[in-house]
């Protein structure tokens, strides 16, 4: 490291590192985006599970959800990095796995035992009346659930599911523990690589604005939804 | 002319024309919800084409006794036949029996996330398959008939009371149902309401639809029933015709009854 170089101020460092620092972000909000997906999907059919009428499914959906939702997300995390193949073999194909997807894996394995308490919640708010009135109507079960149910939860679980997203967000810091290359390695690269360990505390800062950043207009708008969806406006069910 | 109207939308009636059999029968239902009784050995026989008013004090199995017309509630003991089919025998398929009991509640239950002609729709697709455009021809027509014209597009939160429940009845016309159940209908609406919903009920009474009311609009019930049953405590203390029910009640505990809310 040149002398010149320790003579420049500590942000213009900060924003010469920032393309760098950005790439690795975008493989957190990557890898939160896919898993966002994957937990609502996986976490929907999980809490829909919940109101099976085989007993042997509603057992099993919420052992799942309770198993999984006192487990740690990094201990998952490395569950699926040390199981999880490099290659997965589906009979002539072999599809690589790489460390980024595995981590995808083990984030929604964590988020969607919550997405399903989201669900299951929601749906036991539906008042009894529409359940009752489906079963008059002789609509079956998996009819009352997708076409009554579920499409009157989605404004209920809005402010949840927003609040989850933006957690799921700011937990993919930890796949970097697992060696996934995104903005926590992105950051200690750029320090060990210019050998700036005098930077560490304002560059985890800058990483930390840039969460704050991303994850507050989330966390802002879920709140507000929230007070919309509880202020008393009669059309929010629909 | 309205009378007509709803009289051609039926077709079973045309199939099966006066039979024999009563259309609903109990034999000594029994039902109790934990340790509380609420029906305690309810016998009665309604045949097709009839206006039955179910009448009583709140808390007396009314509500709780229609709900096994339709299998909504599962009884203790006792029978419960539709056409002379056991409603609660595990062999009997529920949803096809359910297609024809049209219910309607007193909270309305629309779904609130459809709109008014999607609702009336819905059963029709999803539950009978009928062809959509078919379906949404006869869903205008009984929007139409019970006055809701215009309001196809509306969401439930955007109408009154009194237009909810007529949807309401209209969403359970449209699965062409034998018989309409109704569970104290007008007790949630305003009185400036309640007539618009009576007079759908007196329209669709008058055409010869299978009806039962549990109700307490005893005025209406006189109007429109043929047979009045009372109930109390979980057991029919007294029917008849509506003259005779209203005007010479035998029971004291009819009588009693009759003077508070008349």
């Amino acid at each position: 490291m040149s002398a010149a170089e320790r003579t420049v101020s500590i942000p213009a460092i900060l924003i010469h590192w920032t393309p760098a620092i950005a790439s690795g972000f975008l493989i957190n909000l990557g890898i939160s985006m896919l898993a966002m997906a994957l937990t609502t999907l996986l976490g929907t059919l999980l809490g829909v599970g919940a109101f099976a009428r085989h007993a042997w499914l509603r057992h099993a959906c919420a052992g799942y959800t309770h198993f999984f939702q006192n487990a740690p997300w990094l201990v998952i995390l490395f569950y699926c990095m040390l199981l999880l193949p490099f290659r997965l073999h589906l009979g002539v194909l072999a599809l690589p796995l790489p460390d980024w997807l595995k981590a995808v894996f083990g984030i929604t394995l964590g988020a969607l035992a919550n997405m399903a308490e989201i669900v299951r919640a929601a749906l036991r708010s539906i008042p009894s009346g529409q359940w009752e009135s489906s079963d008059a109507m002789a609509f079956t079960r998996t009819q009352t659930l997708w076409l009554i149910a579920l499409p009157q939860c989605v404004r209920r679980m809005l402010p949840a599911w927003v609040n989850l997203y933006a957690l799921v967000v700011i937990s993919t810091p930890l796949c970097a523990v697992v060696g996934v290359h995104e903005g926590m390695s992105a950051v200690a690269d750029m320090l060990a690589f210019h050998d700036r360990p005098g930077l560490l505390l304002p560059a985890y800062a800058y990483l930390l604005t840039i969460f704050f950043v991303c994850c507050y207009p989330i966390a802002r708008g879920a709140q507000r939804l929230e007070r919309a969806l509880h202020s008393g406006d009669s059309l929010v069910d629909r | 002319m309205l009378i007509a109207n709803f009289t051609e939308v039926r077709y079973r009636e045309e199939a099966d024309p006066a039979p024999s059999h009563p259309f609903i029968q109990c034999r000594d239902v029994r039902k109790s919800f934990g340790t509380q009784p609420v029906l305690n050995g309810i016998s009665m026989e309604i045949r097709k084409s009839e206006v039955v008013c179910i009448i009583g004090p709140s808390g007396s199995g009314k509500s709780t006794l229609l709900r096994c017309f339709n299998g909504l509630v599962p009884v203790d003991s006792g029978e419960v036949f539709v056409d002379r089919q056991p409603v609660h025998a595990k062999t009997t398929d529920l949803r096809m029996l359910r297609r024809r009991i049209g219910m309607v509640f007193q909270q309305y239950n629309l779904f609130p996330h459809r709109t008014v002609l999607q609702n009336v729709m819905m059963a029709p697709i999803h539950v009978l398959g009928q062809p959509r455009g078919a379906v949404e021809q006869r869903a205008r027509e009984l929007i139409r008939k019970v006055r809701l014209s215009g309001k196809e597009n509306s969401y439930p939160s955007q109408l009154s009371g009194g237009q909810q429940q007529r949807v309401a009845i209209a969403r359970s016309l449209a699965m062409n149902p034998d018989a309409m159940l109704f569970d104290e209908v007008t007790a949630a609406l305003d009185p400036e309401t309640v007539g618009e919903v009576l007079v759908t009920i007196r329209e669709l009474a008058a055409s010869g639809m299978t009806c039962v009311l549990v109700t307490h609009e005893m005025a209406f019930a006189r109007e429109v029933a043929d047979q009045v049953y009372f109930t109390d405590a979980g057991l029919i203390v007294e029917s008849g015709p509506p003259d005779q029910l209203f005007s010479c009640p035998r029971d004291a505990r009819t009588r009693a009854f009759l003077e508070r809310v008349l």
